[in-house]
């Protein structure tokens, strides 16, 4: 009965990650759009670092897979461990976001706002999106890690972190499709 | 016990996957505009790219979300439902927006009446 129960849990969550899926398609397809119309400013490719998207790119994969593997800690009631590796995702998606924000700050800095052309606003639309759902994903977490620590590990603090574990992993899989489509495709 | 270290395995396993994935498609990217855009035909590296994206996204469902698991079989559905329909949404936009796009932006339209008129 009880697994039933957090079947059903998992299932209506995995039903609002989906919904969020369309959200993202929307922006993806008004990028795919206007992508090309920069109004005579930058272009993608004038203001796109392969490299240091490269590494954002890993930092949030890792963040993903030490997500997972504090799944499994859990699930084996090793409370020290989990929260070492829940730390260590805490930090690569950090850092993922510290990065993210250094590139808009950037770019700011140089005038392209979102104001300046469609490309920009439809740029800043997708990636800030993506960006805020990971600011919201690490505020999850540290009130996660609070619960955790007053509460140990419990069925209910279980299915917790299951579900963040699949809102996790679903921010990285948007995440690939933004570094081919935005970042990829945006030098050739 | 043996389960855990079965599951860290694949755990393991998708990061690596997926690694190897994304690393491809950026080595390919790169060394492509290393070459000033002429190794290969954009008509060919342009779909690469995408199904390594494609191949990622499956490998990070089986491995990190475990799609595959029978529990799972409604939410593989339902993912299967909604990317119907997120493919909908964005190749349909790119489709009709190009051709109007390109026949509507004003800017491309007063470009276009100039040069025919010879204005």
């Amino acid at each position: 009965m009880k697994e039933n129960k957090n079947q059903k849990t998992i299932l209506g969550f995995w039903i609002y990650i989906m919904t969020d899926l369309t959200m993202f398609a929307g922006l993806f397809a008004a990028f795919a759009v206007l992508r090309t119309n920069t109004f005579g400013g930058v272009a993608a490719r004038n203001i796109i670092d392969l490299p240091f998207v490269l590494i954002e790119t890993f930092l949030l994969l890792l963040s993903s897979f030490t997500c997972g593997i504090a799944v499994l800690f859990a699930e084996w009631k090793r409370i020290k461990s989990m929260m070492v590796f829940l730390g260590f995702t805490f930090l690569l998606g950090g850092g993922f976001l510290a990065m993210e924000c250094s590139e808009f700050v950037h770019l700011f800095a140089q005038g392209n706002t979102p104001q300046r052309s469609a490309f920009l606003s439809s740029y800043f639309s997708l990636v800030g999106t993506h960006g805020l759902h990971i600011f919201v994903g690490l505020f999850w977490l540290s009130i996660l890690f609070v619960y955790l620590l007053r509460r140990g590990i419990t069925e209910s603090m279980m299915r917790k972190m299951t579900l963040f574990g699949i809102f996790w992993h679903f921010l990285d899989i948007v995440w690939i499709f933004i570094f081919t489509f935005v970042y990829l495709m945006g030098v050739l | 016990m043996k389960e855990f270290y079965k599951k860290i395995a694949s755990n393991s396993v998708g990061f690596l996957l997926a690694a190897v994935a994304t690393l491809i498609a950026y080595i390919l990217v790169q060394i492509h505009i290393t070459a000033h855009h002429k190794l290969f035909p954009h008509i060919i590296l342009i779909p690469i790219i995408f199904i390594l994206a494609f191949v990622q996204m499956w490998i990070q469902l089986f491995f990190f979300l475990h799609i595959a698991q029978k529990s799972s079989r409604w939410n593989l559905v339902f993912f299967i439902m909604t990317f119907a329909g997120v493919l909908t949404i964005v190749v349909a936009s790119i489709w009709i927006m190009y051709h109007l796009n390109y026949n509507m932006t004003p800017m491309q339209i007063n470009q276009y009446i100039q040069d025919q008129s010879g204005l």
